[in-house]
């Protein structure tokens, strides 16, 4: 699993690397949300500081439902996936060898669109290793959630307006846990106890997990 | 479809529901008396938790059906079925929970709608249960329709432990559980007890009722889907030019007939 997992990654990744979608057309919608978010909330920099977190985050899930979209896509489209089945690749290693490439995009994407929050709207940020380790897991958590619900609505002529009815919701509870972690990391009261870094991890454990169950059963149906 | 056990037993339901909610409203609104703090206001909580409490066990059979779908050895689009039904009905009360806590909301604390947990992830839930129903109304075949939303509708439950955690977390405006509150001492007595619970008991037999009502609809139009299917199959191989095909098509729509069968 773990093998066809690596091989799963390494390919989505490669086809990003020459196709650049994430890099021409997601990273610069993320920008543009954080630049209207500007727009209507105050520019003044005392409000744009203290919503910066959740504003992040929520431009995170916005992209995160192209990247995802874009991941499950890639087998859908030429029934690329059936290949897949036929060649017998385990599909716990598919659903984590997606959930890795999707990961490994949107980090690199949270990493560039914290220059440009911390360029536009000047937090000042003071518990590194929780921003890092909220990060890490808020990402995993949307990564295992999106390819799950992604591939359930893949086949939909309506998927691209189903797909985030689906994945918001769920993955709310991230971006709350995200936002929260990261607004005690923007202040001084940073701590690797906080109860919201629990919270992300508890909900990526359990969303890798049941998408290693349960991916199998929705790529069969 | 219908059996006529199935019928009576659907009617008594019906009869006794209409008959305990009938009791309910007496008692919620004239029996019991006007609370100390709250006033005539309170009458609202013969109400309000019942029909939560129906939403949830709504979501918690769709869960227990979603699961014995998935299970091969109980697979039966019977499970599908009653899945999808508990779930729309979930679905309605879900709504009504929200509308009937507002309509409470806005004399108590003054306001329609407040940030709080509860609310919030009760918005949250129904907004998860209605991604629930459009994710079924993607076309698909039967099969294919049931492990899809088998699977959304166990991951949407397990969402309700989150729920349940935030409240601990971040309670602020919402009262606190009268009844299973930690120390399990309920802190409401006598005639007012006795019609929370009788709204409870009288909104689970609507429930049951409507929950019926909505599987029996279920299994109709899953029928019409399987004569519509055999039509068009029956069409196809009258076509000219198509009896040489019989003989070959036949296992094929044998299959085809076996796996949409509810």
């Amino acid at each position: 699993m773990w093998r066809d997992a690596l091989l799963m990654a390494g390919k989505d990744l490669r086809i990003e690397f020459r196709s650049k979608v994430t890099l021409n057309q997601i990273l610069p919608f993320a920008f543009v949300t954080l630049i209207v978010f500007a727009f209507a909330l105050d520019t003044s920099p005392g409000t744009l500081q203290k919503v910066a977190p959740g504003l992040f985050w929520l431009a995170v899930l916005f992209s995160s439902i192209f990247s995802v979209d874009r991941a499950v896509a890639i087998e859908t489209n030429d029934n690329a996936g059936d290949g897949l089945a036929v060649y017998g690749v385990d599909s716990g290693g598919i659903f984590l060898g997606k959930v890795t490439s999707v990961f490994v995009q949107l980090f690199l994407l949270e990493a560039v669109l914290l220059v440009g929050v911390v360029i536009l709207y000047g937090p000042a940020i003071d518990g590194w290793p929780l921003v890092l380790l909220s990060a890490f897991f808020a990402t995993v958590g949307i990564s295992a959630a999106g390819v799950m619900y992604s591939q359930l609505a893949s086949g939909s002529r309506a998927k691209q307006t189903l797909l985030p009815l689906l994945l918001i919701p769920v993955t709310s509870p991230v971006l709350l846990a995200a936002t929260k972690s990261w607004q005690d990391a923007f202040s001084s009261t940073a701590s690797l106890g906080d109860p919201w870094l629990r919270l992300l991890i508890v909900f990526s454990v359990v969303y890798l997990a049941l998408g290693a169950v349960f991916y199998g059963s929705i790529l069969e149906a | 479809m219908e059996s006529k056990r199935y019928k009576w037993t659907r009617r008594a339901i019906g009869i006794v529901s209409l008959l305990l909610v009938a009791a309910t409203v007496i008692f919620g609104l004239w029996i019991t008396p006007p609370d100390v703090v709250q006033g005539q206001l309170v009458r609202l909580i013969y109400v309000h938790p019942p029909v939560a409490w129906v939403a949830y066990l709504a979501y918690g059979i769709t869960s227990i059906a979603s699961t014995l779908y998935l299970w091969k050895r109980t697979r039966n689009m019977k499970w599908d079925l009653l899945a999808a039904s508990s779930a729309e009905v979930g679905v309605i009360f879900t709504a009504l929970t929200l509308v009937t806590g507002s309509i409470w909301g806005r004399p108590a604390w003054g306001v329609w709608w407040t940030w709080d947990a509860r609310l919030t992830t009760t918005a949250l839930l129904f907004v998860l249960y209605l991604g629930y129903l459009a994710l079924r109304r993607v076309p698909a075949t039967s099969h294919q329709r049931a492990v899809r939303s088998a699977i959304a509708g166990l991951i949407a439950f397990v969402d309700v432990p989150i729920v349940h955690q935030s409240v601990v977390w971040w309670r602020t405006l919402h009262q606190g559980a009268t009844v299973l509150n930690p120390s399990l001492s309920p802190k409401i007595h006598g005639e007012m007890a006795m019609t929370l619970l009788l709204g409870f008991i009288s909104f689970t037999f609507v429930y049951a009722w409507m929950l019926m009502h909505r599987y029996q609809i279920a299994g109709f139009e899953q029928k019409i889907l399987d004569i519509e299917l055999d039509q068009i199959l029956e069409e196809r191989l009258h076509e000219p030019g198509m009896e040489s095909m019989q003989v070959e098509l036949s296992p094929d729509v044998e299959q085809i007939d076996r796996h949409s069968k509810v």
